[in-house]
């Protein structure tokens, strides 16, 4: 996984001899600030994972298949098709959930039951058809999306170099986190689908559709994949690969967040976005190498997550 | 071996071990596939290459088929064995032995001691986390075989490996005979390993442990302590097959530790079946002549149609998918009885 470096040469040159502690502060501040994009854009990524993983104990590694699609369509829209960025976001959020309802109602629903074995075949089968598919249709290559103005460059508030995409990213996925709470501790749907999950049964004997419950959820979890994989072009790379790439970060998202609640998902996105932002730039020779072994001593010491209520097993 | 036969009383307990006796015992089917192992030796000599990738990739398989068909782990890391051993396998051709036997067994070895390590951390949980341990284990061995350049060469791969002859009398050749009837070997004499350990009281326990971990545990199987071991001893196979896989091609890159080797193992397992031995080496004839095809279509987008075969076998069922053996062998045999009666009428005719 690249993650790509905001080009810093001219403010790193004026400071490299200097080792104050107000650079370091800075430069502290600013690797956290891109850390905090970069995990809230993981969140927005792998929430959707949050239900269909974690709490419909359904085996879906094609997860960034949803994000992967996202990303493309905004790629074509606005690149080749002359669509504007923000337009081309709600499309890409509707076009993923789309496709997550399409491949939930046609495929997906028969493979709910199977054993994990056969879940996980499934979906890796899945994995490799969009890769090779995507990878035929559009090129190998990575691709980039053409950012309007206002979204380039970076401007400092209060000592702290802030990239203007990365405040978008963190303001709008602030938003939807924010929204999903909401919608699911406040609103009907919220309280059917927590019923749902906790029994569904009894759900189900109280007129619930448990069915359309998880379906609309499927979609919706897809679609703000899809929309993180749209925002997460470019700070994240677009090429064919990326739901193989990817599919570990999501993994751990669910894995070390639990599946209790959005708020545990969210932290656990926040903390390995800003750990792996950090270890990439300030120890780069241990690479992924850090998170492997996080999510590995978590799954180990918490398998329910570390937020988890409750004991662990 | 069902539980209504063995609560049928003390009388069926002699039933059930004749038929454990029978399970053990070579089948015609069986010999028959061995001797056409062997034939190939002889009849397709210009097929060498390709049939010695057959016979790794199949040990491969078999490795995971004890973890999976007999131990029920899910794994989708498997390529960190195999990786491990096939590095192994190779720095030890660089730097101590060259001599391929030799390092096949310490390869093997190391990658047991691996096996062991990490097995610790499949035993607790779901299959979930099983498989995100051990995805998160070959991810983690990618990572520092990619960061120990120095050591693996990176993503360059490990370069200049020059293998002696085998048993110093040997020297692999450019045709892959002498590749392909050593990979045989180790294969039939690691498959002759496995067999008796799957009929072995062990593998029995094994199996018990699969199919009801409490009930198993509660008449005195350590279920951990088996895990441990068959783990342990899949990985050891795994680290043989990538240090074969090492001294035929005399090269080893990161790629034997990615992702898509476990996943594509995976589905070398399931088209052979899985919890029977032959799953691996027949998945992998299928597998590779299959692959062997479809490269020749469509060279770069075969993944494609790997991942079409994966959604294709679950929708259809992995179980239904073998029901073919039942009706092919009711229908194959009144045939056979019909032969056998020609049989006894010419013998008759000759007395």
């Amino acid at each position: 996984m690249k993650l790509r470096r905001r080009p810093n040469r001219r403010f790193d040159a004026a400071f490299a001899n200097l080792s104050s502690p107000t650079y370091r502060g800075i430069g502290v501040l600013t690797v956290a600030f891109d850390g905090i994009a970069y995990g809230m854009l993981l969140f927005v990524l792998a929430c959707g994972l949050v239900v269909t993983l974690g709490v419909m104990n359904f085996v879906n590694l094609a997860h960034g298949v949803f994000a992967m699609a996202g990303g493309y369509i905004t790629v074509v829209l606005v690149n080749r098709l002359g669509f504007s960025f923000f337009a081309a976001l709600p499309i890409a959020f509707l076009f993923a959930a789309l496709l997550g309802l399409l491949l939930e109602q046609s495929l997906y629903r028969r493979v709910y039951a199977k054993s994990p074995l056969d879940q996980v075949l499934f979906t890796i089968g899945l994995v490799f058809v969009s890769v090779a598919a995507v990878d035929y249709v559009i090129g190998s290559q990575q691709q980039f999306v053409d950012l309007p103005g206002p979204l380039q460059g970076q401007f400092e508030l209060f000592g702290v170099g802030i990239g203007r995409y990365r405040l978008l990213i963190v303001v709008l996925c602030g938003l939807i986190a924010l929204a999903l709470q909401f919608i699911l501790a406040r609103s009907r749907f919220g309280s059917r689908l927590r019923a749902a999950v906790d029994d569904p049964r009894t759900a189900r004997g109280l007129g619930i559709n448990v069915g359309a419950v998880f379906s609309a959820t499927f979609a919706v979890g897809s679609g703000l994949a899809g929309l993180g994989g749209a925002l997460g072009a470019e700070i994240l790379g677009l090429d064919p690969t990326f739901p193989l790439k990817f599919m570990v970060y999501f993994l751990i998202v669910v894995s070390v967040g639990g599946t209790t609640s959005v708020s545990g998902a969210f932290l656990a996105s926040l903390l390995l976005g800003i750990g792996d932002v950090a270890g990439k730039y300030y120890v780069p020779k241990f690479g992924g190498f850090a998170i492997y072994t996080i999510m590995i001593a978590v799954l180990i010491w918490r398998p329910r997550g570390l937020f988890a209520r409750g004991t662990a097993r | 071996m069902s539980t209504a036969e063995i609560s049928h009383g003390a009388s069926s307990l002699a039933d059930v071990g004749r038929s454990l006796t029978g399970e053990a015992r070579w089948g015609r089917c069986e010999i028959a596939f061995w001797a056409v192992a062997l034939a190939s030796v002889f009849l397709l000599p210009g097929r060498h290459l390709i049939l010695a990738e057959i016979a790794i990739l199949g040990l491969f398989a078999l490795s995971l088929d004890l973890i999976l068909g007999y131990a029920g782990i899910i794994s989708l890391g498997h390529a960190a064995y195999f990786g491990f051993g096939a590095y192994a396998a190779g720095l030890l051709a660089i730097h101590v032995v060259a001599e391929p036997v030799t390092g096949l067994v310490i390869a093997g070895l190391a990658a047991a001691l691996l096996g062991f390590l990490t097995s610790f951390l499949v035993l607790r949980g779901s299959d979930l986390t099983r498989l995100m341990v051990t995805l998160g284990v070959a991810l983690m061995l990618k990572e520092i075989a990619n960061q120990l350049a120095w050591l693996t060469g990176g993503a360059d791969g490990l370069q200049g490996i020059v293998v002696a002859p085998v048993l110093g009398l040997f020297s692999f050749d450019i045709t892959g005979h002498v590749a392909y009837v050593y990979c045989l070997i180790v294969l039939f004499v690691l498959f002759l390993v496995a067999r008796r350990l799957v009929n072995s009281p062990f593998g029995l326990s094994l199996r018990a442990a699969r199919d009801n971990p409490l009930r198993a545990s509660s008449i005195g199987i350590g279920v951990n302590r088996r895990l441990v071991a068959i783990y342990t001893i899949a990985a050891g196979y795994a680290g043989i097959a990538g240090a074969l896989l090492t001294q035929t091609t005399a090269f080893a890159s990161m790629d034997v530790l990615s992702f898509e080797r476990s996943a594509d193992l995976l589905l070398v397992l399931i088209v052979g079946g899985t919890g029977y031995l032959y799953g691996g080496p027949v998945g992998a004839i299928l597998f590779k002549l299959m692959q062997d095809w479809l490269a020749g279509l469509t060279p770069q987008y075969w993944q494609f149609w790997v991942g079409c075969l994966f959604v294709l076998i679950v929708l259809v069922g992995r179980e239904r998918m073998i029901d073919w053996i039942g009706p092919v062998r009711a229908a194959l045999r009144p045939i056979g009885a019909h032969l056998a009666a020609r049989l006894q009428v010419a013998r008759d005719a000759r007395k």
